[in-house]
């Protein structure tokens, strides 16, 4: 493992990681090691995740025989850490396999390849009783408060049946009456009162299902939380307090987690570290507020301008990106993102793109990004790319959460 | 920072978020804040619009089962069925208890072609002047037997060869659904033929064994395509995140979930067992001629209802029609009273 991954300072916030792209294909020099390395975290400075190389392929039949005759790359050598009390926040358009990531992780999808490391631990390679034993430390707050609970089950059984499965001597989960404890205990903790264990799910607003998720997964201990999308199908008034308790829980206990979205201001507000995702590839990962007030791929900045700003008095001209999203199935050669990508056209298409991959490489400290002209993005470079923009009306729909980037709708700028 | 491995930190954690909660549902008890706008930030305050206590007390002390009679208790329909229901099966008991007639005394018709409804003879008489209200309880034994039987066959056969093949998928899911395919294209009829003749013609026991392990694909095919889908579905992922066994998710959380729609394909699978059987009896490849069921007397009253007897056909008729109906309706019944979503 290479010095410059990750530590993290003392008070656990501010945390200085380096995403690494562990085998080699990037010669990480720039970053120094993190301070405080030895003292800081209680793994020694390792971090308590770590993604190295994963790949989820979903393999494509066709044909009579049914044939194995492609696949569609959801994740395609991510590699990542997260250190130890972390929020990693991980943004992208629908299918780039950011849900898919978090996932196979968790291994609830099996991996094509790669290692995922919990506290030095291999996942993926555990199975069995070893398996169950860590799946404890590790759990997941889906997206869909209505499927993410079984409507045939009191919130009791929801809540419990992890610690049944998970009941040993040590702790004596097995016995009712310490599991119906804790199950109000975790109801409290989440906001909730002790007696809804009786309700079923039907019976509960999705902000209140959302908690009871949350009570389910917390209720194990879990050190690392991959919360996918959380709050994406939850009313605005809602999201912040989820967010909020999310943030708390992980004051309180010292949670680790992947928070997985598509909305740009949730990320921004949670995160300590956001990766953005494109095409099942890591395409830039950053500090939070390095990568909102200097983003350095393009696709980024794409992102970023996609923001709407609540202010009707705000003229813009869009810049539109070309095109939809390639297939996973039939990625781009070289970049995937140059068949759309406005800085190439800028720099008159430079073969560059076409043909060599780029390089995730660390620009600045923290700071790593996987484009061969990351440099030459300037706030200039961009004014001269929306001005090129055939000039389209300023929309004023605004998705009701604001910056939904699934939409089918094409990407657009806003100058500056 | 405190390592959250340590499990007595995490629950001193848990305990005294707890307190602090109590803490504060407290304080807000001695003093409600101020303004009407509930939409203040602390989450940890108590979910103020929910303390609907009536709510409470009725939820109080019910279990899920005691919830589910209780459901079902008041689906009226379900309700008449099962007495309908109960009725029949009592008479298929006791039946040769309550019959007028012996079995073998055949009192004999005063009119040729059987006498109408009477007194004497309150359902009237067959063409050889049997008593019909005699057929239809002595029918009932056979009818419901066979109905009731092949349907718990089938059901149980379906149940579980449609989650293996939906929870396991890939080759065993292969396997099961090509024996299913081939169940499905040879004709129903045909096989049956064969086989009552292989497993010993006119035995009851040999017809609910064929109609039960021949009709079983129908209810495997629905089973699957649920636990396909619900497969999918974020609380089976849930649960698996959670270390639950896959026995375990098969059964506590998927097919209560699939449950619905099995439970009315079998309701609906005994009644048309009912009427094969009358027709496999009228094919001669059923109970023996000595024996009754609705089926066979059914089919024997065909000839009678040119001659404009009614009765001999039509009160078999409505004994199975009444016992299907009734099954339909605790079918129903079931499927609303499993369902936890549904009003008590």
């Amino acid at each position: 493992m290479s010095s410059e991954r990750s530590a993290m300072t003392a008070g656990g916030t501010d945390v200085e990681a380096a995403v690494d792209t562990a085998h080699g294909s990037t010669p990480a020099s720039v970053g120094p090691p993190g301070p405080d390395v030895a003292s800081a975290s209680p793994g020694n400075g390792q971090p308590l995740v770590s993604i190295q190389e994963l790949v989820k392929f979903y393999p494509i039949h066709g044909g009579i025989l049914r044939r194995h005759v492609g696949d569609v790359r959801a994740v395609d050598g991510v590699s990542l850490d997260i250190p130890r009390g972390e929020i990693l926040g991980l943004v992208g358009e629908s299918g780039c396999g950011k849900s898919t990531l978090g996932k196979t992780v968790l291994r609830l999808l099996p991996a094509t390849s790669g290692r995922v490391l919990l506290d030095g631990e291999d996942v993926l390679a555990r199975t069995g009783r070893d398996l169950k034993r860590l799946r404890r430390r590790m759990q997941i707050v889906f997206q869909d408060p209505v499927s993410s609970l079984n409507p045939r089950m009191p919130v009791s059984d929801i809540i419990g049946e992890g610690l049944v499965a998970q009941a040993d001597a040590e702790n004596g989960w097995g016995k009712r009456s310490v599991r119906d404890k804790r199950v109000g205990d975790y109801l409290e903790v989440v906001g909730l009162r002790r007696d809804y264990a009786r309700r079923f799910p039907h019976e509960f607003s999705g902000g209140q299902r959302q908690r009871i998720g949350i009570a389910r997964a917390l209720a194990l201990e879990p050190e690392f939380l991959v919360c996918d999308e959380p709050v994406s199908a939850l009313d605005v008034s809602i999201q912040s307090q989820i967010l909020n308790l999310l943030l708390d829980l992980r004051r309180e206990f010292g949670l680790t987690y992947l928070f997985v979205a598509h909305n740009l201001s949730v990320v921004q507000y949670i995160s300590d570290r956001v990766g953005v995702m494109y095409l099942g590839k890591l395409v830039e990962s950053a500090p939070v507020e390095s990568l909102y007030e200097d983003p350095r791929h393009p696709y980024t900045v794409a992102l970023l301008s996609a923001v709407p700003v609540a202010d009707p008095r705000r003229r813009t001209r869009r810049l539109v990106l070309k095109g939809d999203v390639p297939s996973p199935a039939a990625p781009p050669s070289g970049c995937r993102f140059h068949p759309r990508c406005w800085l190439r056209e800028q720099l008159g298409d430079p073969e560059q793109c076409e043909t060599v991959d780029p390089p995730f490489r660390e620009l600045a400290s923290g700071h790593r990004v996987a484009c061969h002209f990351a440099e030459r993005i300037s706030k200039g470079v961009l004014a001269d790319a929306v001005a090129e923009q055939p000039d389209i009306p300023t929309s004023d729909v605004v998705e009701p959460d604001g910056q939904d980037l699934e939409s089918p709708k094409p990407v657009d700028a806003v100058p500056g | 920072m405190t390592d959250p491995r340590d499990p007595h930190t995490h629950d001193e954690v848990v305990d005294d978020l707890v307190a602090r909660r109590d803490e504060a549902v407290t304080d807000l008890m001695r003093s409600p804040p101020e303004g009407a706008d509930g939409a203040f930030v602390d989450h940890y305050a108590p979910g103020a619009p929910d303390a609907d206590a009536e709510y409470e007390v009725a939820l109080e002390s019910l279990s899920q089962w005691q919830l589910a009679r209780r459901r079902f208790r008041r689906h009226r329909l379900a309700m008449v069925g099962l007495v309908i229901f109960s009725l029949m099966l009592g008479v298929a008991i006791v039946g040769p208890i309550v019959q007028p007639y012996e079995f073998t005394n055949i009192p004999g018709a005063s009119r040729q072609g059987g006498d109408p409804p009477s007194l004497e003879h309150v359902f009237g008489t067959t063409r050889e002047g049997r008593d019909v209200f005699e057929l239809v309880i002595n029918g009932a034994r056979i009818s419901m037997a066979v109905g009731l039987f092949s349907m718990l066959i089938a059901g149980f056969m379906g149940v579980l060869v449609g989650s293996l093949a939906g929870y396991f998928g890939g080759w065993v899911d292969n396997g099961l659904m090509r024996v299913v395919d081939v169940l499905f294209a040879i004709p129903f009829l045909f096989i049956i033929l064969v086989a009552a003749r292989f497993f010993g013609q006119g035995q009851v026991s040999s017809l609910i064994l064929i109609f039960g392990l021949l009709s079983w694909p129908l209810i495997a095919r629905l089973v699957r395509a649920s636990f396909l889908s619900l497969r999918e579905a974020d609380f089976v992922d849930a649960a698996r995140a959670v270390g639950v066994s896959d026995l375990r998710i098969a059964f506590r959380h998927i097919l209560p979930n699939a449950l619905g729609p099995v439970i009315v394909a079998m309701t609906l699978l005994m009644a048309s067992t009912i009427i094969l059987e009358a027709f496999v009896s009228f094919l001669n490849f059923g109970i023996q001629e000595t024996q009754v069921s609705w089926g066979n007397a059914l089919a024997n009253a065909q000839s009678a209802l040119i001659l404009g007897n009614w009765w001999w056909a039509f009160f078999p008729g409505m004994a199975i029609a009444l016992t299907v109906i009734a099954i339909n309706f605790i079918g129903d019944g079931l499927r609303d009273a499993l369902d936890p979503r549904s009003r008590a």
